[in-house]
């Protein structure tokens, strides 16, 4: 499916409180379509509340959300992979048995991809998940998300916590599978410096507010500087 | 060709100047193809969304031309290089220049340092 739309998800004034903290302070933003989109923001800014309305895993108090152009409906979710910051498996699975189930779940789960994916990542699929180290976890949800034939990939903080060779390795096979001409990807994360130089667009989330936003190569040439310097004048 | 990025720079610029510099050496001529931009994403390490780019800057540049269904090529056109030499040379000197200055070096202190450099080699 290529892509005609200009903006992949849009966000009208989206609220969102929490037993009455307020998580999300009415955020205005389009997020382009075909483009890697990078979410930077300190820890408790909002990011995750973000992704999670925009993947359909919670719901708003306030404000409209379109995804594709539409409203966001149970069938419009199918079309969207979400990699969530915890680790959601079963630790007594094999990561060909994840594999596997999830290739049940999804109707556009890309085996010849996940198993393609898995080698690269030099990933022994025969191993249990409470084996795993924690970069080795990172590495098993960026298979099963980047294997879904899908034209949005939201990534929930894949870096955080995780080994230097396991971040390189996460980020080199996420720009070895993303296609820009059918897909658009959102990726959150509090470590900019190794992710900067993928994003095509950076949106600066503080206290559940957007600090700034823009193309990240028109920010660096406006303002002479790296997108993680960039999140240290935005972030004081 | 693997690149060391400067963060605080477009990166698709830096791609260009890249380009630019291996046409100056002589590494890559007028006439010759460039890499697919999926391909050279992957050489560079980048997202091919920064190299189509750094190709359509250069076509705007008429640095290089795209030939449906056959790619981009260097366009044949030895001004080109001519051009690039010298933007490139100017802009050296220029940072040259401006170093000197900020070391509070005059025009005619600085004239007579290069003169002796170049005297010795």
């Amino acid at each position: 499916m290529e892509i005609t739309k200009n903006n992949v998800v849009e966000l009208k004034n989206i609220r969102k409180k929490y037993s009455g903290v307020e998580a999300l302070k009415g955020i205005n933003v389009d997020i382009p379509a075909g483009k890697i989109t990078g979410l930077i923001g300190p820890n408790g800014s909002g990011k995750s509340t973000m992704l999670k309305i925009i993947a359909g895993l919670t719901q708003a108090t306030g404000g409209k959300l379109e995804v594709f152009g539409k409203k966001l409906d149970y069938n419009l979710k199918d079309q969207i992979a979400f990699l969530p910051e915890i680790n959601h498996f079963y630790d007594w699975m094999t990561i060909a048995e994840i594999i596997n189930f999830t290739n049940t779940q999804f109707s556009n789960f890309d085996s010849e991809k996940a198993s393609d994916i898995t080698d690269f990542m030099n990933l022994n699929s025969e191993m249990k998940i409470k084996n795993l180290s924690k970069g080795m976890v990172g590495r098993v949800k960026l298979i099963l998300a980047m294997s879904r034939n899908v034209p949005l990939i939201i990534m929930d903080e894949p870096l955080a916590g995780i080994d230097p060779k396991s971040r390189a390795q996460i980020l080199e096979s996420l720009i070895n599978e993303y296609n820009a001409k059918t897909q658009s990807i959102i990726l959150s994360t509090h470590e900019v410096l190794e992710a900067e130089k993928f994003f095509d667009y950076a949106i600066f989330l503080e206290n559940g507010k957007i600090k700034l936003e823009g193309n990240a190569d028109d920010l660096r040439k406006e303002k002479n500087k790296s997108i993680q310097d960039i999140s240290k004048e935005v972030f004081i | 060709m693997k690149l060391e990025y400067d963060a605080s720079k477009p990166i698709y610029e830096q791609i260009i100047d890249k380009i630019k510099k291996m046409l100056v050496r002589g590494e890559l001529e007028p006439g010759d193809k460039l890499p697919s931009q999926r391909k050279m994403a992957k050489k560079a390490e980048v997202n091919p969304n920064t190299i189509q780019r750094a190709y359509r800057e250069m076509e705007n540049m008429d640095l290089v031309e795209t030939k449906r269904g056959l790619g981009t090529f260097i366009k044949e056109d030895d001004k080109i290089i001519n051009d690039i030499s010298e933007e490139m040379a100017k802009k050296t000197v220029e940072k040259f220049i401006n170093e000197m200055k900020s070391l509070s070096f005059d025009e005619k202190e600085v004239l007579q340092i290069v003169e002796e450099k170049l005297n010795k080699n």
